[in-house]
């Protein structure tokens, strides 16, 4: 469904003359092929070019050179745009400026209003969208007095109402408290299981991706290693070069081990340390 | 403090003239207004009057919420009625030092007093009873014939809407703001107007970067969800006419029609 065929993307900083200052890299011939339904994660440090790599998936940018495609549409021509920006969905990091309308009925309704949807369908595709995210309760106010997590949710229904086959969410949880991160997270997860609608997670807390299929770890605009969460996790040592932290949990369990204590390889969450350690 | 400001200062209430469509609520505040300058007697502010009295009982609001609306104006008016009073050439009733007072310059500043209030009390009662961005969606719609002539009206009405969604954003980021230079020791309340002005200054510049940076981020996102201009856009909730609005065009058109036949 999203296939990147050694992208790379050049941020190009010029001075007052136009003369070319320095040349940044944020991508570097990336390969990429993400299949219809998978959960996947990437993860990066700040200015690994995760987020550049988001953006061109929508394609609110395309590559300087190699080629991105989407359901087999090249994201450079102008004419596939709409298509799929409206296939692939993005949901962005901070809460309030990705709201556009006053009713968080409208804001559902502005994505299907923009490709055209007739004025009926709308009303059905926002019910159903805010249902799935499950806040039909507040159809009728003000996005203001949401809180992060809410606000989140609305975002998400607003990419559903589009009919997504994939939704792109690009730090959604990085200005939420602990509450509203696992509210969005959940939300993700069970649309991905219940709707089969493809995930991208782009974050930086690793506790986020314990439930991905696949994950991505990004540095300097490559993709440094690929794997499930265990085969990820192992490698902890790796993984801090990259800036990264494993779960706490997991480095308990990889220091603990180390010291000699008799510890299975990669432990994820806090209910597998505690059946290994009691039990 | 600055949450208290309110916008548009819609006045909720279920009545007939709040559900009125907003296209028939604009186009029928400029027929109101136009009719305060057909008629040449005092008998047109009976007929011009009665209708904004029965107005403001139809929509539920209260008579002193209304004449509230009158208050900045006051100043203004004054100021206007004097001059006329003054200024009007005629038969003079009464000088002192400068000033001559004429009886056509009383006739003539009361009229005016009395359009300008009227203009103002009619025009406020549309605000009171149509929600910004209802009355953002009306003006589009009636102002869409501009479009031949290469008005962005979509993008303009857009741009309202998005302004009116983003006011309590900015009036709370602006009282973060105010808070984290006050903890910084900063001094808005003592010195002059001079002093006080410049002190805004670090409440400004923040709040101008953060303006930008939001517009951008915001521009981003309505990309990715395939804004494209107005056209091709279907509407959630397009704008339809009722009985009601029929009723209220026809009450309109005998305002105009017994303003110009008024003796």
């Amino acid at each position: 469904m999203v296939n990147f065929d050694k992208v790379t993307f050049e941020y190009i900083r010029r001075d007052e003359e136009g003369n070319v200052e320095s040349i940044n890299k944020a991508l570097n011939e990336v390969d990429l092929d993400v299949k219809k339904g998978d959960f996947i994660a990437i993860l990066g440090a700040n200015g690994s070019g995760k987020s550049t790599l988001a953006r061109h998936i929508n394609a609110l940018l395309t590559p300087t050179e190699g080629t991105v495609f989407i359901s087999e549409m090249d994201t450079k021509e102008e004419k596939n745009l709409l298509k799929i920006r409206q296939k692939t969905g993005m949901v962005f990091q901070n809460p309030d400026n990705q709201i556009i309308a006053g009713l968080v009925e409208e804001d559902v309704g502005f994505g299907p209003e923009n490709i055209g949807v007739p004025t009926k369908e709308i009303w059905e595709r926002v019910a159903f969208a805010l249902e799935k995210v499950g806040m039909t309760a507040y159809r009728e106010k003000s996005p203001n007095n949401l809180s992060g997590g809410q606000k989140q949710r609305v975002a998400i229904a607003g990419i559903l109402a589009m009919k997504p086959e994939c939704i792109v969410l690009d730090e959604p949880t990085a200005m939420l408290d602990p509450k509203g991160r696992r509210e969005v997270i959940e939300t993700i997860t069970e649309l991905n299981k219940k709707e089969g609608i493809t995930i991208i997670l782009i974050t930086h807390y690793m506790t986020e991706v314990v439930g991905a299929d696949k994950v991505y770890v990004m540095s300097e605009g490559n993709i440094k290693m690929f794997g499930t969460p265990r085969q990820i996790f192992k490698e902890v040592e790796r993984l801090k070069k990259y800036k990264l932290d494993v779960p706490q949990v997991t480095e308990i369990a990889y220091r603990l081990r180390q010291n000699g204590l008799n510890i299975p390889e990669c432990i994820l969450t806090v209910d597998e340390f505690m059946q290994c350690v009691t039990g | 403090m600055l949450r208290d400001i309110t916008i548009g200062q819609y006045y909720p209430t279920e009545s007939v003239i709040h559900r009125l469509d907003p296209r028939t609520k604009f186009l029928g505040t400029i027929i109101f207004v136009v009719s305060l300058f057909l008629f040449k007697s005092f008998w047109g502010f009976l007929l011009t009057g009665g209708f904004l009295v029965c107005l403001t009982v139809l929509a539920h609001i209260p008579f002193k919420y209304v004449l509230k609306g009158m208050r900045p104006m006051l100043f203004l008016l004054l100021f206007m009625m004097i001059f006329t009073l003054l200024m009007t050439p005629g038969e003079v009733l009464g000088e002192w030092w400068i000033f001559t007072v004429t009886k056509e310059g009383i006739y003539a500043a009361l009229f005016m007093g009395l359009r300008l209030t009227m203009l103002v009390l009619g025009s406020s009662l549309m605000t009171y009873t149509t929600t910004p961005n209802k009355l953002t969606a009306g003006m589009e719609s009636v102002f869409g014939f501009l479009k031949i002539f290469k008005v962005p009206v979509h993008e303009l009405a857009m741009m309202i809407s998005i302004a009116l969604r983003f006011i309590p954003i900015l009036l709370e980021e602006t009282n973060k703001i105010i808070k984290a230079q006050q903890a910084r020791g900063a001094d808005f309340e003592s010195g002059g107007p001079v002093k006080r002005a410049k002190a805004m200054v670090p409440i400004l510049i923040p709040l101008f970067v953060s303006s930008f940076r939001r517009a951008g981020e915001l521009a981003e996102a309505m990309e990715a969800r395939c804004y494209h201009g107005g056209e091709g856009r279907t509407k959630m909730k397009p704008l339809k006419y009722a009985k009601r609005d029929l009723v209220a065009y026809l009450c309109l058109i005998g305002l105009i029609v017994g303003c110009i036949f008024i003796p």
